[in-house]
């Protein structure tokens, strides 16, 4: 059989792929038969939160930190509980990483706070002696994009139906709305408003200046989604 | 042409010769630079404060990976099959105008599609999947070029004279099929320029940006299956492809076994995309995925050896070639790292092992000694091969050669080893409990003990890249002297002449 394949070109390339495929169709196809489903708590980002993971994108913040908690006692003791499928429902991408040259940001807006997280960006050796992490001053200076984070939002509560303005469960029974908004300039409104909550708890003056006049830095946004991350 | 010996037409593969090196290059001095900021972060700031963003460790890390697998690796690959697929199929690419035509688009797209990446990741304009990293304006690229490399295959195997086709082009073929298939359904997204038109709206945002179609665990899902076996189709599959026909005519020999290439090839084929679940033990993923990925992992070992075994034993008898020429060292030392890596690789994916490796260092040193010993030992030893009959020349020195050999190995060593200890003790610093059941040391513990041994994997590095430095210099002082080769050097196997 396999003389005769080395001699039909066509045959052989439909015999590699199908030996290829196979795996991915048993491993891959049953999980994905079932949507991502949120747990309860989970709510989506808004739109600051999002400009936020935008910039934690941006700059690969994932090369070096993981979002993922293992269900071991050692990593429980150190981030928290231990990650579950559904809090990830709304991460596109995901982003668990795949080395911990620092440690992990699963559950980081539990126990670092907003002025932590400025002197941390600023100059990490700051708050922990010995980092490696580089500074990330241009955070500061740099404008978040409100418009891609506004429009990525639209896009997936229209092809993946993400419930904004809708309620969504929190753990403790009651419910809370993420808004989005209805146009451009009312995203941006929003985002504004969630930035001053931010700004008002940091110390840089110049980005406090530039909130008050209606412009939002990126270290403001990465904090915002810094906090959500619980 | 008659009564004449084919004259084959090596003008791509020159081209695709020339990215190698100029791109290999690129990728193992960024990632020498990176390895020195992770010892001294002062380096993050190696051409100042005001460029610092550019020049940031977040930032280049995705250029290091990505300029060593689409850049050195993948033009080694597009090289070395415009060299050996002329050969082995016994048809010169000069007799078809189309596949020369194509073959030299290929290579001029697949250049503009290296400037697209270099300045989108630079921008920081990336998707964060980790080799998947671009947007989709330069994924319908990546695609195209892929496209048209697939025609390039199957157009050359259309015209063939040799009926039969040789193990190496049936790895030329997976490659294609196998990264076809795994890039496009990783990098499925949906522009948001798309989205924002279906409610009415436009011109919201970067036009540039996308959504994944996948979230969370699904996503992470298929981009390890992605992420696994891109190592598998760019850096084993065509690799195996350059050692089975390039080992054969350097040392005269033909393949061991027929039937050991036959049980290997099919073996892994079927074998290596299960295995992509080893990246998420421990993760969110149903159980009985992570068990999966665990078992056939191990299982891998047996195709994978099959391979590296087959090339071993082909020097049966011969073995006094390893000693006098530096270019089968190269070759079975590629080998043996080949193997190495392929029995480190399963051992980790052991649910035990893996609850210390993964998000270690060990895992960096793992892919290293990986690319470093094997890809980057085989793509060398590919381009030593074809510079004297591509350029009609005999290599510039072979001394040099040599030397560049010890310094590399010198310098793989260095970087495993350091790796290995970096990352076994910082996977059991972090899992140390005191008597009381606290934990014993904080995170910043586990990183500033590290530094030793960044320090060593820096050298390492560094070696390394002077190696290549002196196999650049090598093949270029071979480029440029004299002709002294009349005809083309004619061996015997594979496929006869």
């Amino acid at each position: 059989m396999f003389h005769w394949l080395e001699k039909h070109p066509f045959f052989f390339a439909v015999g590699v792929f199908v030996t290829i495929a196979f795996a991915g169709l048993v491993e891959i196809l049953p999980n994905f038969a079932q949507a991502s489903r949120p747990v309860i708590g989970t709510a989506p980002y808004s739109t600051l939160e999002l400009a936020g993971r935008h910039v934690y994108i941006k700059n690969s913040c994932n090369a070096c930190h993981s979002q993922l908690v293992r269900p071991f006692k050692s990593e429980t003791d150190r981030y928290g509980h231990y990650s579950l499928s559904g809090e990830y429902a709304y991460d596109r991408p995901f982003l668990w990483g795949s080395k911990r040259t620092g440690p992990d940001l699963m559950r980081v807006g539990n126990y670092r706070t907003t002025d932590w997280h400025e002197n941390h960006m600023k100059d990490p050796a700051s708050v922990v002696p010995g980092s490696i992490m580089p500074a990330y001053k241009w955070m500061f200076t740099n404008k978040a994009d409100i418009d891609t984070a506004y429009a990525e939002q639209l896009t997936v509560a229209q092809y993946f139906s993400v419930p904004y303005n809708q309620p969504v469960p929190m753990k403790d029974g009651s419910s809370v709305v993420v808004k989005m908004g209805g146009s451009v300039a009312e995203a941006n409104a929003i985002a504004l408003e969630e930035a001053k909550l931010i700004a008002a708890d940091m110390r840089d003056q110049d980005v406090k200046d530039a909130v008050a006049r209606g412009e939002i830095p990126e270290i403001v946004a990465l904090i915002a989604y810094m906090n959500s991350l619980k | 042409m008659e009564n004449r010996p084919l004259e084959y037409d090596y003008t791509v593969a020159k081209m695709f010769m020339f990215t190698t090196i100029v791109l290999g290059i690129v990728g193992m001095l960024i990632g020498v630079i990176l390895a020195f900021q992770l010892a001294y972060p002062g380096v993050n700031l190696i051409l100042g404060e005001g460029l610092a963003e550019y020049t940031n460790f977040s930032r280049l890390r995705p250029l290091h990976t990505d300029a060593v697998i689409f850049g050195f690796t993948l033009s080694g690959v597009f090289a070395t099959w415009y060299y050996v697929g002329q050969r082995v199929l016994k048809v010169s690419m000069a007799e078809s105008k189309f596949l020369m035509a194509l073959g030299k688009i290929h290579f001029w797209l697949y250049l503009v599609v290296v400037a697209a990446v270099v300045v989108s990741l630079f921008a920081g304009v990336t998707t964060s999947k980790e080799y998947a990293e671009f947007e989709w304006p330069i994924d319908i690229g990546v695609v195209v070029v892929w496209v048209i490399f697939g025609m390039s295959i199957f157009g050359l195997i259309g015209i063939r004279r040799e009926k039969s086709l040789y193990i190496s082009v049936w790895y030329y073929i997976a490659t294609f099929l196998g990264i076809a298939m795994l890039y496009l359904f990783n990098n499925m997204a949906i522009p948001t320029m798309l989205g924002t038109s279906a409610v009415g709206e436009s011109g919201i945002g970067a036009w540039y940006h996308s959504v994944s179609m996948y979230a969370g665990t699904n996503d992470a899902l298929v981009q390890w299956w992605y992420g696994h076996n891109a190592v598998a189709f760019g850096f084993t599959v065509p690799i195996v492809a350059m050692i089975y026909y390039f080992l054969p005519k350097e040392s005269g020999q033909a393949i061991y076994s027929y039937k050991l290439s036959l049980l290997s090839f099919w073996g892994l084929m079927f074998v290596y995309l299960w295995a992509g679940g080893h990246h998420l033990l421990y993760s969110t993923v149903p159980d009985w995925m992570q068990t999966m990925g665990s078992i056939f992992s191990v299982i891998l070992i047996l195709p994978s050896w099959g391979s590296a075994i087959n090339m071993l034993l082909t020097m049966k008898g011969e073995w006094q070639q390893v000693a006098s020429s530096p270019l089968i060292k190269f070759m079975i030392l590629g080998s043996t790292f080949y193997m190495f890596s392929t029995l480190e690789g399963p051992i980790q994916a052991i649910k035990s092992v893996n609850a210390i490796a993964h998000f270690t260092d060990w895992i960096v040193g793992h892919v290293h000694d990986g690319v470093l010993g094997w890809v980057g030992f085989m793509i060398m030893a590919s381009l030593y091969h074809m510079a004297p009959r591509v350029f009609k020349r005999e290599i510039y020195s072979k001394s040099l050669m040599a030397a560049q050999f010890w310094i590399q190995t010198l310098g793989v060593v260095l970087y495993f080893t350091s790796m290995w200890i970096a990352g076994i003790t910082q996977g059991m610093m972090w899992r140390a409990h005191d008597e009381f059941g606290n934990l014993a040391y904080s995170f910043i513990d586990t990183v500033t003990v590290l530094h030793p041994y960044y320090t060593i994997r820096g050298i390492g590095g560094l070696l390394y890249l002077v190696g290549f430095l002196m196999f650049a210099y090598n093949i270029y002082k071979t480029m440029s002297a004299r002709p002294v080769e009349e005809r083309e050097l004619q061996n015997a196997s594979p496929m006869g002449a």
